[in-house]
């Protein structure tokens, strides 16, 4: 049951985060074209809603997607399992959301 | 006995982790656009030639990353009944990479 | 006619499923051994010896024939050379599932495969299953395979009421059955998977495969606990289709394991937690 949930979280996260990692990918070739300033990066983010709700679902997404992939990994791979691994997955979860949050809050 | 879909695979885990460890720093440091002198700074830093190299790096991870999330989704999600997807998306994943490494390139 | 294994080079390491140590052999070609070699080419045979984890390769001339197997080289050492070989056959016509090894690196169905299509410069490389718990020289212990298959639920649970409707043969549902039914339990494609590696909650691509035939059976009464079933281990393939590479009999239990994935995706988001288990 966990599990199955935790994989249909993955996949739905994922069909969120696609379509945004392009579009995020096109505003890094866009926005590095003659080099990154903090006043350029801000010209374009400050004061857009739309900025902040797209990078805001972007945050949630991508801090959800990636403690789920990494507990695979760490299963599989390290062989790190149990509550332990799910409660450092889950601090990192919210690592992620703190941080990404903050930076959406700082750059809007 | 490794073919197409295992590398596919295994490049889409990689790139995956690779992004995970990354991402809190990136956070971190878009962060720091509250205090406009400290992210120019590390702007500035990122301006050498080993740290720009570095995020075409990452640039093209993320491009790896998609793709290999597209080959997942297109595998669960899509009705294949043939093997021959993967090929495809490993086709697709090497042109994407390609075109983003270039265009990394051309702005490092 | 004992062919010598001669010790130049030993390392620890890990082929097929077994640990130990490796040795290299090398055949003596013109050893007397009551076969016309000129006629004859001897095949280099190297087979794994030993019980349970502890065990080393060790080397045989075989004569070469037309339409050799390899079950026909292995049967060749038991019966010629060393009587105390143990492998595994059955009905050696490729149905019944039992010969499967280890060869040249990838696991095959022996008594189907020709020793002209897999020897490398007449060499040829035998060792036990991977994944399976090995019981003495090529015969590994199945049973994990097979206990995993059944606490995966994948056995059919007749429908309670008769189903009325007859199965069509062109129907979309049984045609997926259809084409995963073949299944001779050979566990080929357990020995091939990673993930069967990785994970030991893993069921295996064969048994999610039959899993994926009985939740297209309408005559099956239990396709929801087929499902939930499902549902604890299938998301666990990650799609690198070696199973499929393997399979002796032609099926894809990955396409098999995509279609668990979906009915389960589907499923999971049908019932939210917060309404609880039905
Ligand atoms: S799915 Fe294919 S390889 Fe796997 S056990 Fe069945 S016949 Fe063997
Ligand atoms: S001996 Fe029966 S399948 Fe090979």
């Amino acid at each position: 049951m966990k599990e199955a949930w935790l994989f249909t979280v993955q996949r739905l996260s994922a069909l969120v985060l696609a379509p945004l990692v392009l579009l995020h990918l096109g505003v890094i070739l866009y926005a590095v074209r003659d080099g990154l300033s903090a006043e350029e990066i801000l010209a374009r983010t400050q004061g857009s809603q739309l900025w902040g709700v797209v990078y805001g679902l972007f945050v949630f997404a991508a801090a959800i997607h990636a403690p789920i992939g990494l507990r695979a990994v760490l299963r599989e791979w390290v062989g790190w399992r149990g509550a332990g691994l799910d409660i450092a997955m889950g601090l990192f979860g919210l690592l992620l959301l703190a941080l990404g949050l903050r930076a959406l809050a700082a750059v809007l | 006995m490794r073919h197409g879909s295992w590398w596919a695979f295994l490049l889409h885990r990689l790139s995956g982790v690779a992004l995970a460890v990354f991402l809190p720093f990136h956070f971190f440091v878009l962060g720091l656009a509250v205090e406009r002198a400290a992210l120019n700074d590390v702007l500035d830093w990122a301006d050498n030639l080993w740290v720009k190299l570095a995020e075409a790096g990452l640039v093209v991870l993320l491009a790896l990353h998609l793709t290999g999330g597209v080959r997942v989704l297109l595998l669960e999600f899509g009705r294949w009944s043939d093997r021959q997807q993967s090929r495809i998306a490993l086709a697709g994943g090497l042109a994407l990479l390609a075109g983003f490494g270039f265009l990394a390139a051309a702005f490092a | 006619m004992t062919a010598r294994a001669t010790k130049s080079r030993s390392r620890a390491g890990r082929i097929g499923g077994v640990s130990g140590s490796i040795v290299k052999c090398i055949c003596p070609r013109g050893v007397k051994t009551g076969y016309d070699w000129s006629v004859m080419a001897a095949l280099e045979v190297e087979i794994w010896r030993g019980e349970g984890n502890d065990g080393s390769w060790r080397c045989y001339a075989v004569p070469h024939q037309a339409n050799q197997t390899v079950l026909d080289v292995v049967t060749h050492v038991q019966r010629h050379i060393d009587p105390s070989l143990a492998y595994r056959f059955a009905c050696r016509v490729g149905m019944c599932g039992s010969c499967a090894m280890t060869v040249n690196g990838r696991p095959r169905w022996t008594c189907r495969t020709h020793v002209s299509r897999v020897s490398r410069k007449g060499r040829l490389r035998i060792s036990p299953l991977r994944n399976l718990p090995v019981i003495r020289d090529l015969a590994v212990d199945m049973a994990p395979f097979f206990e995993k298959w059944r606490d995966a639920e994948a056995r059919f649970v007749p429908s309670p009421v008769p189903v009325e409707e007859p199965v069509r043969p062109g129907e979309p549902a049984r045609k997926a059955a259809d084409a995963g039914i073949e299944c001779i339990n050979c566990a080929i494609c357990y020995a091939a998977c990673d993930s069967v590696a990785w994970n030991p909650d893993y069921p295996g691509p064969a048994a999610l495969n039959r899993l994926w035939t009985l939740v297209n059976d309408r005559r099956d009464g239990d396709q929801d606990g087929h499902l939930e079933a499902a549902g604890t281990g299938c998301h666990l393939c990650r799609s690198h289709q070696e199973c499929a590479e393997v399979c002796p009999t032609n099926l894809n239990p990955t396409t098999a394991i995509a279609g668990l994935k979906r009915e389960v995706f589907r499923r999971t988001l049908a019932r939210p937690p917060w309404e609880g288990r039905q």
